[in-house]
């Protein structure tokens, strides 16, 4: 291979890696190094080492191993056709990489993906080759995230979830119609059988848990922070409504822990036939609103969408806002005596300040200024709530009700 | 107190107050540095007993006892004073005492993780294998011993100092020890690797999408001083403008000229419907189908299973949730009882070609869940082309219908169950058909004794298939 410089393919490498928005190391089981007198442990909640100016967390080294890849996905800045400068790693200089940022305490652990060479199964066994150093011969016990590549043999499959903490298949679009036109070697078949795979290994790994004879050994856990997977937005013309079905049939199917919605944006030397845009930022955090409506508040898609227009989040208001705007008969829900699931409802609430007030009241009432002790703002809730000091009155009902939440137009530049 | 911030003083000297009966207002706490110290002036308290307090703020108070506040420790015997009183202090979250420990505490748990996140080591050098490290920090309260356990837990194999400029903590031939505080200059100013983790930094960096305030909310700027990459912030926000622009403006170039040479490595096994001849051309060319919409959620398609010879072909309604995910048939919960009333029957399940009227699962997403949905009747005789090729290539002598949704896949009808049941009937071609329930109508019937007689008629007519293919 190329004899370029660490420090060369480090930048093309992690340039290539970038688009991948996922860069979590929660959610896995505890380890420590105490035991292997080596170097790594996992404390269950994520750490971020750093923040880049873009506002997103550093947690892991997150680098392709190759951006060399035989396949030619538009939205992607290695597709084949792509004139990018091209890398590659070998597995010991990863290896080297993870543990020199670890042991200076850059980062969590590593993020290994890598474009498609040879073949699939190539590609997935050097992924696992990785992996088995970190653990095998360094007895590392940092965060391990692997991509599973689509269409990689289970049994390649069932060893990287030996070895990592976290899987992920990225199914990168969300209708078939978007993934056949920008990714024509991507198969969503292919990628929908990858992830259950993933779940099948999973779900074997916690039955022999269950059925362990007492004093025989632990059966080995099976990526224990579970998988996750990444779909772009804007790309192409799916909507809201179309993303988050896809979502849901995704968390339904495969136990995913996270769908990760990343805005397109713009890449050096991008094919014709994708937006030139600024990446649509703000879609991107409706969508993870509504994902987090749909996961923790009890809120079913078809609910959220009522919310929407034309199959599209309302992106001046949030999306629960956006529902009880249109569900105003549902309010207001007495702080008091609202079972959870109502109060998980109401507009500037959040889980942790549901969680509160339920506690606090069965020590007595709430009034509003207990109210501001127990969540980060009363101001948006009033008009959907009552106290023994606070009744919304027709302010639940006001036709400008939206207008006192949604930011002001922007004003238009004059022309000249 | 002589150190600002050691729990185990604080804590000693409350509890003896605390059982002595000293009211919070009568206490004066001071540090060593105030000239008197707390027992200097204040008469010796006799211990009268003991007091117990809850476990939880026990735990709370050794966190919040590193906050730079001066009033902390006051504070603190003021809470415990209280809640030595009141058992459901704690829980009062409206109370403003609570309220100001319970912000207290998240700030000193911030700060924790921020140290956790933000001590960066540089190397010393490497002794008999083992490398150490050393590293300056400046938390914001005086947290290092609420850190200290993590960098052990994390870096047991490698010797390492924390230096900050309250104490120090040293790990070295596997015990941790603490010091006094120190200076920036007792620790390296650079170190190898920090190249490398800047060139990281740079590259992982997407212009396009800048959002100064979400970095800084959560990497504030009093950390930067001691943070290597954050000297690249401004050269990275400054060029950040220009890059995306040059990537707006760059004229679309020509395909990379070994696009085509890569490309003839993907493999191509594309299917067309004329070339399915064997059974395993059916299991492979399955999963493309797209003749009705419901490929598009299913995982797989799921292809009949069995001996291409079999007497005796069984035929389901759909894959259900374990089947999708599997690519087999009848391995879910319904095909366990399947294979248990078929060796009741005396029939060897492997002996079998088991399939399905449809060949992708259908189901509504509810949650973690997929609930089962039944095919409507169109997209089973869409899908009997499938059906139609298994049959064709299998030539059973007797077909057995699971359901209702099987017998409308294999006689193209709708009929009931009840109407078919119990008799032998004859399809074109001479093809024996015997209709019967399908497993999974067992499982869901509530009361035992009706289920055990249906378990029984349903095992009775395995049984008459077993007679009619012999």
């Amino acid at each position: 291979m190329s004899a370029k410089p660490i420090l060369e393919k480090l930048a093309v490498l992690a340039d290539a890696a970038k688009y991948d928005a996922s860069c979590a190391s929660s959610g896995t089981v505890r380890r420590d190094s105490v035991g292997t007198k080596a170097i790594g442990s996992t404390e269950g909640m994520g750490i971020c080492h750093s923040y880049a100016p873009d506002g997103r967390c550093i947690s892991l080294l997150k680098i392709l191993l190759t951006n060399f890849c035989i396949y030619d996905c538009r939205f992607c800045i290695n597709r084949a056709s792509s004139n990018v400068e091209r890398a590659r790693f070998s597995p010991e200089e990863v290896v080297r990489l993870t543990l020199d940022f670890y042991k200076r305490n850059y980062i969590e652990g590593l993020f290994l993906s890598s474009g498609i060479i040879r073949s699939e199964d190539y590609t997935m066994e050097q992924l696992v080759e990785v992996a088995r150093i970190l653990r095998d011969e360094h007895r590392f016990g940092g965060y391990i995230h692997l991509k599973t590549i689509a269409g990689a043999d289970p049994g390649l499959i069932a060893m990287a979830g030996l070895y990592a903490d976290r899987l992920s298949t990225n199914v990168e679009l969300p209708t078939e119609e978007g993934l056949s036109s920008f990714a024509p070697e991507k198969k969503p078949e292919t990628i929908r059988k990858t992830m259950a795979s993933v779940r099948v290994g999973a779900d074997a790994a916690i039955e022999a848990a269950k059925n362990r004879l007492i004093g025989k050994a632990k059966p080995p856990r099976f990526a224990p922070a579970g998988q996750s997977t990444q779909m772009i937005v804007g790309a192409d013309a799916a909507r809201d409504d179309d993303i988050l079905k896809t979502a849901t049939n995704l968390y339904s199917g495969y136990r995913l822990r996270r769908v990760y919605y990343s805005a397109y944006s713009p890449i050096p030397d991008a094919s014709q036939d994708l937006p030139p845009v600024r990446p649509p930022l703000m879609r991107e955090h409706r969508l993870y609103q509504a994902d987090w409506l749909l996961r923790f508040y009890g809120f079913e898609r078809a609910e959220i969408m009522q919310g929407a227009r034309g199959g599209m989040l309302d992106l001046a208001i949030d999306p629960k806002l956006a529902w009880a705007l249109q569900r105003r008969e549902a309010f207001p829900v007495d702080i008091n005596r609202a079972p959870r699931e109502v109060l998980l409802r109401v507009p500037g609430l959040g889980t942790r300040a549901v969680d509160r007030i339920v506690a606090a009241r069965r020590l007595g009432k709430l009034r509003l200024g207990d109210l501001a002790k127990l969540t980060a703002s009363v101001k948006k809730v009033l008009p959907f709530i009552v106290t023994p000091d606070w009744r919304p009155g027709k302010l639940t009902d006001s036709a400008d009700l939206r207008a006192r939440f949604a930011p002001p137009a922007e004003q238009l530049a004059l022309a000249l | 107190m002589n150190t600002p911030g050691d729990f185990a003083e604080w804590r000693s000297a409350a509890r003896s107050l605390l059982t002595g009966g000293v009211a919070p207002e009568e206490v004066s706490w001071r540090g060593s540095a105030e000239g008197a110290s707390l027992f200097g002036d204040t008469a010796v308290v006799a211990p009268a007993g003991a007091v117990s307090l809850p476990r939880e703020l026990l735990e709370v108070a050794e966190r919040v006892i590193c906050h730079r506040d001066p009033e902390t420790p006051a504070r603190l015997y003021r809470i415990i004073w209280r809640a030595a009183r009141d058992r459901q202090l704690l829980a009062r979250t409206t109370d403003s005492e609570i309220d100001w420990l319970r912000k207290a505490d998240k700030a000193i748990r911030r700060d924790v993780h921020k140290m956790h996140a933000f001590v960066r080591f540089r190397r010393l050098g490497e002794e008999a294998g083992r490398e150490s490290f050393a590293a300056w920090f400046e938390p914001t309260h005086r947290v290092l011993r609420l850190t200290a356990p993590f960098f052990r837990r994390r870096f047991y194999g490698m010797d390492w100092a924390i230096v900050t400029p309250d104490a120090r903590a040293i790990w070295q031939d596997e015990t941790l020890t603490y010091g006094p505080g120190g200076t920036k200059d007792e620790v390296p100013g650079s170190d190898v690797v920090e190249d490398q983790w800047r060139t990281y930094y740079g590259a992982i960096f997407n212009p396009a999408r800048v959002k100064i305030d979400a970095m800084r909310a959560e990497m504030p700027k009093k950390y930067w001083k001691n943070l290597s990459e954050a000297q690249d912030i401004a050269p990275l926000l400054a060029g950040a403008e220009a890059r995306v622009e040059r990537m707006r403006e760059a004229a679309v170039s020509l395909a990379n000229p070994l696009t085509d040479k890569w490309r003839t490595r993907v493999p191509e096994d594309l299917l067309l419907d004329d070339d399915v001849k064997t059974l395993l051309d059916v299991a492979r060319a399955v999963d493309r189908c797209t003749r009705c919409p419901l490929s598009c959620n299913a995982t797989q398609g799921v292809a009949g299973e069995g001996p291409e010879r079999a007497r005796i072909m069984l035929v389901g309604e759909q894959p259900g949730d374990r089947e999708d995910l599997q690519g087999r048939p009848f391995v879910g919960p319904a095909g366990q009882v399947l294979s248990e009333a078929l060796e009741e029957a005396g029939l060897d399940r492997t002996r079998l070609f088991l399939t399905n009227a449809v060949k992708h699962f259908k189901f509504e997403p509810r949650g973690k869940r997929r609930l089962h949905q039944n095919p409507t009747a169109a997209e089973i005789d869409i899908c009997r082309w499938w059906l139609d090729k298994e049959r064709a290539l299998v030539q059973p002598d007797l077909i057995v219908t699971l359901g209702a949704s099987a017998l409308r896949g294999v006689t193209g009808k709708s009929a009931s169950i009840t109407s078919m049941r119990g008799a032998v009937h004859e399809l074109e071609g001479g093809t024996k058909l015997l209709a019967t329930i399908h497993p999974s109508f067992l499982l869901r019937l509530p009361d035992r004794e009706r289920a055990a007689k249906e378990r029984a008629l349903f095992v009775a007519d395995l049984a008459l298939a077993r007679k009619l293919a012999a």
